[in-house]
């Protein structure tokens, strides 16, 4: 038998024992093949009929994806318009990795791109592998993000968000805050209104391919609602002054830290507030948790001298006191009270009550605080804010420590006279004295221009009125501050040198330097608070430290805001000669002030 | 010499063009399906002309061959059958030495194509079952069985180890349903098929791991829904989004947006699926039922042993390469590559499969005479 016979005949034996035949065989196979095909027609119909509803929607899931339209948050203006927070848009890319790894030698140039190490790239992407997003830089400039996009590696996308960015830096610092990296307020101001300027953002539904691009809008979800802005109350020039003025006095006393909060005494609206030292909101990475502290709002003073003016107003306010009568006897310079030593720096032998603020006497104020009242002096301190939130809605305020007055020991009535045993925010020592510079009436003070502040009075003008005056002798020739004084205005203030708290008592060596102030005395329109923590050079006296630092800034701070001189009267009646201490010219004079005795021990 | 040569080829040539020995039924299905092809095409490929362009010049190509082929009378055809399975089986031989490809080593690169010899063993594998059975008394012994297993075993072995297990598989049917036609003993086949089961886990420890996973991913998907189970995720959403109606021509999302993988070649079938809906599914698959049928028509209407066993081998090849493509897409069969007939883009493919339907219709032109 050969195969390759081209013509052999079919076998003739076809058939062999009970083989079935080639017919009924090919009927079987047309059978069979049959209901394969039923199968697959049963299978399409499960699938395209019975289970469509299904793949539809996971069709749909797959293609159409609602996403984010983002919305800018607010600006932040300061009250003259002048922008202190602005969103600028960025770009964020993000990495489908799976995509990314299958062109893996595309790696290198995606990482010169984006500025990383293409190792550390492949692997961050590696370790991700099982997701579908991955962040791999985010607020990056548009047009370096567009470099990166114009590689064209698939898998790779940007995505547009907004960049928090603030002018000032470090100057607004603390009163801004700043936001995380979802645009989102984490303290300062930007947390407080964080609604208000976030706003909504709107989400539309769009087609996407497999590599993520958007290929189609669909319709529009929700409407975006870009964040609305805000303008402050501060004053960007003079925030500017008081920070340049306070980093200058920080540096030649080798202080630790200071604030100063200005305040515009009609309507209590902050106009300047800053904090040393400070940290950079555009770069926050590394800044120390410490140094973004709003110290203003949320740091504890002891107050020290500058009570005494409070003091005062409840002494005026007892009928017993007016400013010049009785005589308070401080002969000696120290009253030994209850086995503790009250003292002053000199002797003063008999002060009027204009005296013991003007000399900033320790024995004067302990004696008028024992002579008064405890609710009255208790209901007096409380009524100017001490103890109380100032309701200024920045976050973490602090609402300060003043222990209530039926459980004041008279030892504790007494230095509360001069400022310890109590403690107080600068802010809230800005706003007592802003209550006596509005004649009697305290607002809320406020970061919002133009916002409500609640004025109510609380103390009566005369009383107001009458304090400012006896605080006009402060920066007068013989005053504890003449170095406060301001060319062509009068100055009301006060000045204080606390002993700062230290474990188990006061400490010998570190001090706390205040001076608080009003211009123009006669019309007051703005209150500055100045502290200086802890200075360690040349001087640690308010009248020295801190007095000079609230001139400059003032000055300036008057003159920008245009406020008329009240002093310009004596100046043009006398001149130079009338004012041998030289209340004339612009520097002021350089006289050594008095200051207030610390007292020897802790009560 | 050279010239009795010539004037034979030009003597053939003209006989081609003046008296075409074409099954008119079967040519028209063909044509048919071309076109349904070359239109899923051009959707499927996103509106790219030069896409369906090549495709149709492959037609072309093709369609000469088969004109060539239906020439050939089935005993010139026999008779050369030893030689081509020895040249195809050679070929693979050669690409196995020094074949060049995509992860697996199939392709030949002959300068101006590229071309998978495994391709030709699906036409030349049941005409060499169908030659050795011709001679032999039906139904054959367990020693021809042997023989034609080992005929089988052969190529496909050799195709299994590029590795292409996919086609492995089809060619060894191709020569199975030849044995098959032959007429072999319900009992003999049923001991086979059960040695074959025993076999399995046998044959489970020598896959590589990609074609165990899948297997593995066929029976769940859903546990690797971005690696694996991604093509039969995406496919069975493709047909079962199209729902009885289709989203229309150039209307499927799935291909469209590229979640579909492999959508002009061997998923195209989710593509048509996807765009024309249950109807469209079952006119095509009406389409090649009629195609099938013809095929299995001409087989019983066959001369000889030699040309009903191929004639039916070819037919449920196509069958299955049909059946095996619409399994997978719709996830009832694991991702095998194996291109749906005529509509898959695709180079070696059409060309084959028409230069096999060439033979089918120098089959049917040398059919039985009916009285």
């Amino acid at each position: 038998m050969n195969p390759r016979r081209p013509m052999q005949p079919s076998p003739g034996g076809r058939r062999r024992g009970a083989g079935p035949s080639p017919r009924r065989r090919m009927l079987l196979v047309v059978g069979v093949l049959s209901l394969a095909s039923l199968g697959l027609v049963a299978r399409a119909f499960d699938l395209q009929v019975m289970q469509k509803q299904f793949y539809q929607d996971q069709g749909d899931a797959r293609f159409l994806r609602e996403v984010k339209i983002p919305v800018s948050r607010g600006t932040i203006f300061d009250r003259n318009g002048e922008p202190l927070a602005v969103s600028t848009p960025v770009m964020s890319i993000w990495a489908n990795p799976p995509q990314v790894l299958e062109n893996a030698d595309r790696i290198p140039d995606l990482a010169a791109a984006l500025g990383v190490d293409a190792g550390e790239l492949k692997e961050h992407l590696a370790q991700r592998a099982d997701r579908e997003f991955v962040y791999l830089r985010r607020q990056m400039p548009p047009e370096a993000a567009q470099a990166v996009l114009d590689l064209d590696i698939p898998g790779i996308n940007a995505q547009r968000e907004f960049r928090r960015y603030y002018p000032s830096g470090e100057v607004t610092a603390h009163v801004l805050g700043f936001t995380n990296i979802d645009d989102h307020g984490q303290e300062g101001l930007e947390l407080a209104f964080d609604d208000w300027l976030s706003g909504k953002p709107g989400a539309k539904r769009v087609i996407r391919d497999r590599m993520g691009h958007v290929v189609e809008d669909v319709e529009q979800v929700r409407e975006p609602k870009p964040g609305k802005n805000l303008t402050l109350s501060i004053d960007r020039r003079i925030q500017f002054l008081a920070y340049n003025e306070l980093k200058n006095a920080l540096t030649e006393f080798d202080a630790a830290s200071g604030s100063m909060v200005i305040l515009d005494v009609p309507t209590g609206e902050v106009l300047a507030m800053v904090n040393l030292p400070t940290y950079n909101p555009n770069a926050l990475a590394g800044s120390k948790f410490s140094d973004r502290r709003n110290r203003a709002v949320t740091d504890l003073i002891e107050p020290g001298s500058t009570i005494k003016p409070v003091l005062m107003a409840a002494a005026l306010s007892s009928g017993k006191y007016t400013p010049t009568s009785p005589l308070i006897d401080t002969t000696g310079g120290h009253w030994y009270f209850q086995g503790h030593d009250i003292h002053d720096t000199h002797n003063y032998g008999l002060l009027t009550p204009t005296g013991v603020i003007t000399k900033s006497s320790n024995v004067g104020a302990a004696r008028i605080a024992m002579t008064l009242d405890t609710a009255l002096m208790y209901n007096t301190y409380r009524a100017f804010g001490f103890g109380n939130s100032t309701n200024s809605g920045f976050p973490g305020e602090s609402s300060g420590l003043l222990r209530i007055g039926r459980d004041w020991r008279p030892l504790e009535q007494a230095i509360m006279g001069y400022g310890y045993g109590l403690n107080v925010t600068p802010l809230q020592l800005a706003n007592a004295y802003a209550t006596l510079g509005d004649h009697g009436v305290m607002h809320t003070p406020s970061f919002i221009k133009g916002a409500d502040n609640d004025p109510r009075a609380i103390v009566s003008p005369q009383v107001a009125d009458e304090i400012v005056q006896m605080m006009e002798t402060v920066t007068a020739p013989g005053g504890t501050a003449t170095t406060a004084r301001i060319a062509n205005y009068i100055v009301a203030g006060k000045t204080g040198t606390a002993h700062k708290a230290a474990a188990g008592g006061y400490s010998r060596t570190n001090y706390t330097a205040a001076f608080a102030g009003l211009v123009p005395a006669s019309h007051p329109r703005l209150v500055g608070v100045v502290i200086i923590d802890d200075p360690q050079k040349r001087s640690y006296y308010g009248g020295m430290v801190s007095a000079p630092v609230f001139a400059r800034v003032m000055e300036g701070a008057l003159r920008l805001l245009d406020v008329p001189p009240d002093n310009i009267g004596r100046w043009y009646a006398g001149g130079p000669l009338m004012s041998p201490n030289g209340l004339a010219g612009s520097k002021p004079p350089t006289d050594t002030p008095i200051d207030d005795a610390p007292v020897e021990d802790e009560p | 010499m050279i010239h009795a040569l010539h004037m034979r080829m030009r003597r053939f040539l003209r006989r081609i063009l003046t008296r075409p020995r074409i099954d008119m039924p079967l040519a028209m299905g063909l044509f048919a399906l071309a076109m349904v092809g070359l239109v899923t095409l051009y959707s499927a490929g996103g509106g790219d002309l030069g896409l369906v362009g090549g495709q149709a010049a492959r037609f072309v190509l093709g369609a000469v061959l088969l004109l060539l082929v239906s020439r050939i009378p089935p005993t010139v055809l026999r008779s050369w059958t030893p030689w081509l399975y020895a040249g195809s089986t050679a070929l693979l031989v050669v690409v196995a030495i020094l074949g060049e490809g995509r992860g697996a080593d199939r392709w030949l690169d002959l300068g101006f194509m590229r071309f998978q010899p495994s391709e030709l063993l699906k036409l030349t594998m049941p005409m060499m079952a169908a030659w050795y059975l011709h001679p032999r008394q039906l139904p054959p012994s367990w020693k021809d069985m042997a023989v034609v297993g080992l005929l089988i075993a052969i190529p496909a072995g050799l195709i299994a180890k590029q590795p292409d297990l996919g086609t492995a598989l089809l060619v060894a049917a191709a020569g199975a349903f030849a044995l098959f036609l032959s007429g072999v003993a319900w009992w003999r086949i049923g001991l086979l098929l059960g040695v074959a089961a025993a076999m399995v886990p046998v044959g489970w420890h020598f896959m590589h791991q990609y074609q165990r996973d899948r297997v593995l991913t066929l029976l769940n998907p859903e546990a690797d829904p971005l690696g694996n189970g991604w093509h039969i995720i995406q496919s069975q959403i493709a047909v079962g989004s199209g729902g009885i109606f289709g989203k229309g021509w150039m209307h499927g999302t799935q291909s469209r947006l590229e979640f579909l993988p492999e959508h002009t070649t061997d998923f195209i079938f989710a593509v048509f699926s996807e765009e024309f809906g249950l109807v469209g599914v079952c006119l095509l698959l009406a389409l090649y039922a009629f195609i099938i049928g013809r095929c299995l028509w001409i087989a019983m209407e066959a001369r000889d042993t030699y040309s009903r066993l191929l004639a039916g081998a070819i037919g449920m090849s196509f069958f299955v390469y049909v059946f095996v493509n619409g399994g997978m897409i719709a996830g009832m069969l694991p991702v095998v590559g194996v291109p749906l007939p005529f509509v898959s883009y695709g180079g070696t493919s059409a060309v084959s499969l028409l230069s096999g339907f060439g033979v089918l219709m120098s089959i049917h032109a040398n059919r039985k005479m009916h009285d």
